[in-house]
């Protein structure tokens, strides 16, 4: 099973790449906590995540070929 | 003016069959509130008074300063250190003379909020900071007032429309919690493509030209962003958030007790410095003076002696011999605060450490202000 996590904004400086794709993860906690491990940068950044272009509120469960984004808040104007 | 010329200003968008006349009518008949008059500010307001809305208001205090000039072309070189929502109304009045404008020239706070924003049937978040951001979101919800959202940073920008009467998605829903000041970047010192808020702005004002005339898909509890470097839309659904909900004042009298701006305060107390102490440390010789902000940035600073250390490469950085006073400094003082709190880690607190309070910036002004 694979899936495919977009970064926006200061996530992709923290990725190196707009997108990555990541094997073997179930959920968006097992993802995440993956993700910390390869990018320690993600530690201290604020993001919110949608999966398959729906926002997530805690763990969900990922399928084969799911797109997580990962979402920073911006406040420029 | 008869009725038939009212039209014919804006003769290419009433032949749309989806506007027409009665969309037409509707735009002159609304109101119109535009809080920041800056980057995303302009555009809407050139664009909604270009398309005959019929009363704007716009709520700014701040003054136009020279870095503003690249993404605000509202505003050129004459007008800097004057007041923007005032030199922006005069160049609106001349572009549109039949658009009512509203003037607010203070800052939108829990005070004055309610009564500027009933006045109104939309509003427009074009602010550039959370405290404000999070202050108009819950003012919005609480009055009943659909909110188009907009932020920009570096090359990419997000856009949306929360509608408290309308599926009720809010930006709480996204981030339930304001962001700390020092924990998101802002424009000051991670900078931001000139023409991106233009971008955005251009589609926060086609989003609520939408909303007012009921025409197409509004972006209602979505949310768009877009990356200019890549050409890359990415839209999607917004889902409501308990947390976030739980969290708006649950009315307006909670609502002005709420202190935003200390919501976004940073948790860590950083020791800072006002430009005018520093200014006194200068003729010290016992100063050690940092600069985290990267390579390349402006302005370049020679009025004094300092050392030039990136953010991202302050780990290792030892102390001066005998210079037992610190003071770290970046754009807008941000950085600045991360910096110190580093230092203090690894330095201990053998040194006086201190953040220069409103960054570079803020001593640029000051010195430009002693010479007037």
């Amino acid at each position: 099973m694979k899936v495919e996590v977009i970064g926006f904004g200061q996530l992709a400086d923290i990725f190196k790449t707009g997108s990555i794709k990541i094997e073997g993860i179930q959920s968006t906690d097992g993802l995440l906590s993956e993700l910390k491990c390869r990018y320690p940068g993600l530690a201290n950044a604020r993001f919110t995540i949608a999966v398959d272009r729906q926002l997530v509120n805690g763990n969900t469960a990922l399928k084969d070929g799911s797109v997580v984004a990962l979402l920073p808040p911006f406040s420029g104007g | 003016m008869s009725t038939e010329n009212r039209f014919d200003k804006y003769q290419r968008q009433v032949i749309l069959k989806e506007l027409g006349e009665a969309g037409q009518q509707k735009l002159f008949a609304s109101k119109v509130l535009v809080v920041g008059a800056g980057g995303l500010g302009c555009p809407v307001l050139q664009y909604l008074t270009a398309a005959g809305v019929g009363n704007i208001g716009i709520v700014d205090d701040d003054t136009v300063a020279i870095h503003n000039l690249h993404r605000q072309p509202l505003y050129g070189p004459a007008d800097v250190g004057s007041a923007k929502a005032v030199v922006a109304a005069v160049v609106l009045k001349k572009q549109n003379p039949d658009v009512a404008i509203q003037v607010y020239n203070e800052r939108l706070t829990t005070e004055n909020a309610e009564r500027i924003i009933n006045a109104f049937d939309i509003i427009v978040d074009g602010t550039d900071n959370f405290a404000t951001r999070y202050l108009v979101n819950d003012a919005c919800i609480l009055l009943g007032k659909p909110l188009v959202f907009g932020a920009v940073l570096q090359f990419e920008g997000q856009v949306a429309v929360f509608d408290a009467k309308n599926h009720g998605a809010s930006y709480r829903d996204l981030f339930p919690e304001p962001p700390k000041d020092d924990e998101v970047p802002n424009c000051a010192d991670a900078g931001v493509i000139g023409v991106l808020p233009g971008i955005i702005g251009t589609m926060m004002a086609c989003e609520t030209v939408k909303w007012i005339a009921g025409i197409g898909k509004p972006l209602t509890g979505r949310m768009l962003t877009f990356n200019a470097l890549e050409n890359r839309f990415y839209t999607f659904n917004i889902t409501p958030h308990s947390a976030g909900r739980e969290r708006v004042p649950s009315n307006l009298e909670n609502f002005r007790k709420t202190d935003y701006a200390w919501l976004c305060a940073s948790v860590v107390t950083v020791p800072e410095i006002a430009v005018e102490e520093f200014e006194k440390l200068l003729n010290t010789d016992n100063l050690d003076i940092i600069d985290v902000r990267e390579v390349g940035e402006l302005p370049e600073v020679s009025a004094f002696k300092h050392r030039h250390r990136p953010l991202k490469q302050l780990a290792g950085l030892e102390p001066l011999h005998g210079k037992d006073t610190v003071v770290v400094f970046c754009q807008s003082g941000n950085r600045s605060r991360q910096a110190v709190t580093q230092l203090i880690s690894s330095w201990g607190n053998d040194n006086k450490i201190f953040s220069l309070k409103g960054g570079i910036q803020a001593w640029v002004k000051h010195q430009s202000a002693l010479k007037q």
